[in-house]
């Protein structure tokens, strides 16, 4: 067995205040073990975005870290209503956020582009009132950034 | 001892071991050991907030005292802008400087003066291509110590400048010099500070190897001498060199406001402070410029080796500003002064964590969380770290046991006399029932106070 360092969240979907919880813990974890910062700071933004989602999106869900010495696995599985087109989602702007979460700053349609763009890979499964699981994953002294 | 020079110390007599301090220490520096605080030199950024929480008066500031100056033949005040706001009922910044002069200085050199260079060359360096956007301020020298320890990726945020003080004290020692013809030996320069943390830039500052400070003096010491001799000033001299924009860096907000059009944020008090600094690492603030950030509640102000609480002193700040011009002070020519400019960087220094190798670091996180998990999660503190995971760190780092715990030892000990007592001989019996009802060293404290 490879050494690693496994982690599993609950993030909940009624408590809006402690959605990012689970991101911020991640990073704890990550600057104590002396983890590349700027893998640090990808993975940070990366999971922060896809907790959000699953908070204003999907009424919640889990998100499971795998800490390799190279590299940083997050899989974020939720229930929700899925996602009805992955492409048109991806795209920059691209929102269906409800007004009360836009008037609290979220749902500027930044989420997924920014996944994409600061991690080394991003595959998104999805089924129409099943859930949606998202598997990331960040490369330490990549140089995808 | 520790080869690191700390402006916040420990006195040992007076400190009871209680838990305030380490529970409020925002880098995790310090433990309770044998009974006594310990602060953990590496780690310590000297903001001084476990003196301003100590009830007991054991986390003492260290600072020179007003009769150092005496052995220097020319003898300079650098007034900090915070001493303004001390003072009831005062309309004219002359008084106080003309008051400094009746306390034995030669000269007095305002640090608002040289605040307001600093913030025309920030205002310069902010139109600059290629800067690390949003610039950090360089103002608060326990927030760079904190961003040292903790933002790794903040470091190259820093404003690269020297702090008005600094500053305020090369072009002082320069113009003395000059004047006067005496040796650097001759001339004392010495701040009249807000906070220990300032003591700790003099001793050890930050981009830059030797300060041109000679010695630190606290507020708190220097105010009640100059109350009393500022009754008595009759003829005030035209010494005051501040406009608004000087002055108001007494206060958060000031150096932000200095820079006229740059989208900003202002924080204040450590725990914000923390906050927003892990938002900017996390790239959460977007279209902000300039962030001014400072240790301590209300801004300088607000330093624990003040009198005034820090929002009267405020007040009295904004009081003090009304009739006087924007600007006094101003850069001889469009451009940076060189003697502005750090030497050198800011530099991340990775103390807290765990071990410098990621494989071992990983096996050692791994035995934390196991550790973590045998641990009740109560975080009471009675163990001498400030929560449970804190404690299994140390363990695992080899500076405590689990023992230390008072449950698990409780625990222990329970087992222990139960497995002898099954055994027939019950040697123990009186003893474990004594120490059912010993208190916890947590009570024992909460008793001698
Ligand atoms: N976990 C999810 N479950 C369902 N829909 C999602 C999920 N994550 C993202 N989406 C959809 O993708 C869109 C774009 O997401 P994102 O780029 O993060 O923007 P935003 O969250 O600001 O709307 C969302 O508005 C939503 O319709
Ligand atoms: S905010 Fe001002 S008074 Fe407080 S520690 Fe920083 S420099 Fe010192
Ligand atoms: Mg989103």
């Amino acid at each position: 067995m490879s050494s690693s360092i496994s982690l599993h969240f609950d993030v909940s979907g009624d408590d809006f205040t402690r959605a990012g919880e689970a991101s911020t813990q991640v990073k704890k974890t990550l600057k104590k073990i002396g983890y590349d910062s700027d893998a640090i700071r990808r993975v940070a933004i990366a999971m922060y975005e896809g907790e959000i989602n699953m908070v204003i999106h999907a009424g919640g869900g889990t998100a499971d870290v795998e800490i390799y010495p190279d590299r940083v696995d997050i899989v974020l599985t939720d229930e929700g209503p899925g996602i009805e087109d992955v492409e048109k989602a991806m795209t920059a702007g691209f929102s269906t956020a409800p007004d009360n979460v836009r008037s609290l700053g979220f749902g500027a349609g930044m989420g997924l582009p920014n996944i994409e763009k600061y991690t080394d890979s991003m595959r998104i499964e999805t089924e129409i009132g099943v859930g949606t699981k998202m598997f990331l994953s960040v490369n330490a002294g990549g140089s995808n950034s | 001892m520790d080869k690191v020079f700390h402006s916040v110390t420990l006195d040992s007599n007076k400190c009871v071991g209680c838990t305030n301090c380490i529970k409020r220490c925002p880098t995790e520096a310090i433990r309770v050991r044998d009974g006594k605080a310990q602060i953990i030199s590496g780690r310590c950024i000297d903001c001084g907030q476990c003196i301003r929480i100590c009830p007991h008066y054991a986390k003492r500031p260290v600072y020179d005292p007003l009769s150092v100056i005496d052995s220097y033949k020319y003898k300079i005040a650098l007034p900090a802008p915070a001493l303004y706001g001390q003072f009831n009922d005062l309309d004219d910044i002359d008084i106080i400087l003309t008051g400094l002069l009746g306390l034995g200085f030669d000269h007095v050199a305002e640090v608002s003066a040289a605040a307001e260079l600093i913030s025309e060359a920030t205002r310069i360096y902010m139109s600059k291509k290629g800067i690390k956007r949003p610039v950090i301020s360089s103002a608060c020298p326990a927030v760079l110590r904190l961003i040292a320890v903790r933002f790794p990726d903040l470091c190259e945020h820093v404003l690269p400048f020297v702090s008005p003080m600094e500053a305020a004290a090369m072009i002082a020692r320069e113009k003395a010099r000059q004047e006067t013809g005496l040796s650097d030996d001759d001339i004392g320069i010495f701040f009249i500070s807000p906070c220990p943390a300032k003591v700790t830039d003099v001793k050890s500052p930050i981009g830059k190897a030797k300060s041109s400070v000679t010695g630190v003096l606290a507020i708190s010491e220097v105010f009640p001498k100059l109350a009393s001799l500022m009754n008595k000033v009759g003829e005030t001299e035209p010494l005051s060199q501040s406009g608004v924009i000087g002055v108001s860096w007494a206060g958060i907000g000031g150096e932000s406001a200095a820079l006229l059009n740059e989208q900003h944020l202002a924080a204040d008090g450590i725990e914000n402070v923390i906050q927003v600094l892990e938002g900017l690492e996390d790239e959460k603030f977007r279209g902000l410029d300039f962030i001014e950030l400072s240790a301590c509640s209300g801004g300088c102000v607000g330093g624990v080796l003040t009198v005034e609480n820090p929002y009267v002193a405020r007040a009295r700040v904004q009081r003090l500003r009304k009739y006087l011009p924007f600007s006094c002070s101003h850069l001889p020519t469009h451009a940076i002064p060189e003697y502005m400019n750090w030497e050198h960087s800011l530099e991340f220094s990775p103390v807290m964590e765990l071990s410098s190798d990621i494989t071992k670091a990983m096996k050692m996180m791994s035995e934390i969380d196991r550790i973590s998990g045998l641990l009740p999660g109560l975080d009471c503190g009675s163990c001498g770290a400030p929560s449970c995971r804190c404690l299994a760190e140390d363990i695992v780092k080899g500076g405590a046991q689990i023992t230390d715990c008072v449950f698990i030892l409780r625990e222990r000990i329970h087992n222990i006399s139960t497995t002898l007592a099954s055994m027939g001989s019950n040697p123990l019996a009186s003893v474990q029932e004594k120490m059912m009802r010993m208190p916890s060293p947590m009570q024992k404290s909460d008793r001698d106070e």
